[in-house]
């Protein structure tokens, strides 16, 4: 009977009968769960619009790899050039930007914001799923709340003001310092935390006399690592693409490495070309590194995020 | 217990001698610090586990924003000592007399309404494609989503080139196929164009994915009764999946609104980095116009008015767009 409902049956599902159900629905779910197959039409639009996504970034790996004068003319150059290593060299030191002190920034501000967010929305979003505490309602609520308000870009005059006022101008803390926390990986953590972390098992370490540090590190913190990962991976990105704020703070002498692209095409806009695109193109490459190999979990990430709200 | 609750008591009356002395025998005594130290624990944690978040969030968040408001009443520029009180002035400055601010949200709002609107209707068809039975999800997610991989900045580099006005590819074709070249940085509409373009190519497939995850949960059941009744696919579009997706559809155009209201990396990069939005201001957001009223001007006092302005709009065309999404998802 089983044989005819699947008719494909996995090699492994005469040794497990009973388990047999889960691995299927997952099957399923990776090969589109929808119920009806996709027209030609679908598919044609489908990979359409692929090709609209990639061919931006397909175009700016063609242009670093040319010379400025075949970019410019028209029909423009299609296919990448061999001059991808001669362009990078120039890029990278390039007297109008420096985009090796943007790159390390960069890194530093972005490094330590991820590490920052995702610790702390650990701490908080532990407590919020699973622990009882007086006014924790309101509480998640002002952080629902905040999660919606730009509250950067409200605070971004006297934040300014701030920095001038300590001397922070164009250090890297002033671009770090607003960032450290987000109501985004509270939420998210939270949801992560009521899914994976039994209540059971935090009342029998609360028997055996673990403290809330304790669960905290040995419970919860292990079972929210995939979790902590997509944050992660979400928040690196988000921050690396950061721009207003670090233009605000930082100048060109210590800039991002957003920055310094602008920079880079500011001062060649019309000059050099291939130039400004090889800038471009070392900017994404720490992200593209990024979605390559994690690519999944950052599509379950944002499909899970937004399923929870 | 029973040693354990005198002890407590004895706390709470004020611990007269003898009582602490008969709480000294030691084991229990122990054991009562630890139920304390427990309870504590129990009780307190809580706060220091998400202290850290609401510290940060007042001092950068909350606080900022309240001494925006005091800053915006007052007359206050950099480098000029001593500030005044003037009331709503800097508000009506920049309301009725700086042109720049209100064109600024002409341009802002026409950018968003230009953006959003086909950004999510591309994202619910191309959502719809991507709930059907098709062969490798996972290709097709990562290849809508690549865009988002590329920063605003770049985006901004790559889609001015794209759209230039000399050697830009769209001209280029335009040229090809016997129409003229357009200046699309000159006119109002043809810079909004532009930049939407850069919008809807970087978030068109966030969005779709978002989408695709609510699609996947609308149980299969209404499908199937409804393919049985013969209903159309189109059919089941409009009457199952619209009404059901219409909570993550209302999320979305909330965030696309507060993003959209913000928009400052893509028209400044549009006119090589510069704040002035064109040579008549024709794209210039209200978000630029804050920057440089800070930034050129030095202006606190101005800028800040100019931020709670720009707040009191972002929360205006949000809740239009919560009525408007309402009312269209919701009729059937």
């Amino acid at each position: 009977m089983t044989a005819t409902l699947n008719p494909a049956p996995a090699p492994a599902a005469g040794s497990k009968p009973p388990k047999r159900k889960k691995p299927k629905q997952h099957q399923e779910v990776e090969s589109g769960a929808g119920l009806f197959a996709p027209s030609m039409m679908t598919r044609v639009g489908l990979l359409a619009v692929g090709v609209l996504s990639v061919f931006p970034l397909y175009w700016m790996v063609v242009i670093a790899s040319t010379t400025t004068s075949n970019a410019s003319g028209f029909p423009p150059a299609l296919l990448p050039g061999g001059n991808l290593g001669r362009n990078l060299e120039q890029a990278l030191t390039d007297p109008n930007a420096d985009l090796l002190l943007g790159l390390r920034n960069s890194i530093i501000i972005t490094g330590t914001v991820t590490i920052s967010v995702v610790l702390i929305s650990t701490l908080g979003g532990f407590a919020f799923a699973k622990l009882k505490f007086k006014g924790s309602k309101v509480l998640m609520g002002t952080v629902l709340f905040t999660m919606m308000v730009p509250l950067q870009h409200l605070g971004l005059v006297p934040l300014y003001m701030v920095m001038i006022e300590l001397g922070w101008l164009d250090t890297l803390q002033a671009a770090i310092l607003p960032f450290l926390v987000n109501g985004f990986g509270i939420f998210m953590m939270r949801q992560y935390c009521i899914q994976s972390v039994p209540d059971e098992i935090i009342e029998a370490a609360r028997i055996d006399g673990a403290s809330t540090l304790g669960i905290w590190w040995r419970i919860v913190l292990p079972a929210l690592r995939p979790g902590m990962v997509v944050l992660a991976l979400l928040t690196f990105m988000l921050n690396w693409n950061e721009f207003l704020w670090p233009f605000m703070v930082l100048s060109g002498e210590n800039p991002t490495v957003q920055l310094a692209i602008r920079q880079l095409s500011t001062a060649t806009w019309s000059a050099d070309l291939s130039m400004v695109f090889t800038g471009t193109l070392i900017s994404i490459v720490p992200i593209a590194v990024l979605f390559v190999i994690f690519g999944r979990q950052i599509v379950g990430g944002i499909m899970e995020g937004s399923t929870k709200s | 217990m029973s040693t354990t609750t005198t002890t407590e008591s004895a706390k709470g009356s004020a611990a007269g001698p003898p009582q602490t002395k008969s709480g000294k025998s030691v084991p229990p005594d122990q054991r009562s610090w630890r139920l304390r130290l427990n309870r504590a624990d129990i009780k307190g944690t809580p706060y220091a586990l998400v202290a850290p978040y609401f510290l940060l969030f007042m001092v950068f968040g909350l606080f900022p924003m309240a001494y925006t408001m005091y800053a915006s009443l007052h007359t206050w520029k950099i480098g000029v000592p001593g500030r005044e009180f003037v009331g709503l002035q800097n508000y009506s400055f920049l309301l009725f007399e700086y042109e720049r601010f209100g064109w600024s949200i002409v341009n802002t709002l026409g950018m968003f309404a230009m953006a959003t609107v086909p950004q999510l209707i591309c994202a619910l068809m191309v959502a719809n494609a991507l709930n059907k039975r098709l062969k490798r999800q996972m290709f097709w997610r990562m290849l809508v989503l690549a865009p988002i991989v590329t920063s605003v900045v770049a985006v901004g580099v790559i889609f001015a080139r794209i759209w230039g006005q000399e050697y830009g590819m769209i001209n280029g074709f335009l040229e090809l196929i016997g129409l003229d070249a357009v200046n699309w940085q000159a006119g109002r509409f043809s810079s909004w164009f532009a930049i939407s373009s850069m919008v809807d190519w970087r978030w068109m497939g966030y969005n779709s994915l978002i989408f695709l995850a609510a699609m996947q949960t609308i149980p299969r059941q209404l499908y199937e009764a409804a393919t049985v009744d013969g209903a159309s696919q189109r059919q089941q579009f409009w009457s199952i999946t619209i009404p059901q997706l219409k909570p993550v559809i209302i999320f979305t155009a909330f965030i696309s609104s507060v993003g959209g209201m913000m928009l400052f990396v893509e028209p400044m990069m549009f006119d090589a980095g510069r704040l002035s939005g064109g040579s008549d201001g024709q794209f210039q957001t209200t978000s630029m116009v804050l920057v440089d009223i800070l930034r050129t001007h030095g202006n606190y006092g101005v800028s800040a008015a100019a931020g709670w302005l720009l707040f009191l709009v972002i929360g205006l065309v949000a809740a239009v767009n919560f009525l408007i999404v309402n009312r269209i998802s919701g009729s059937k």
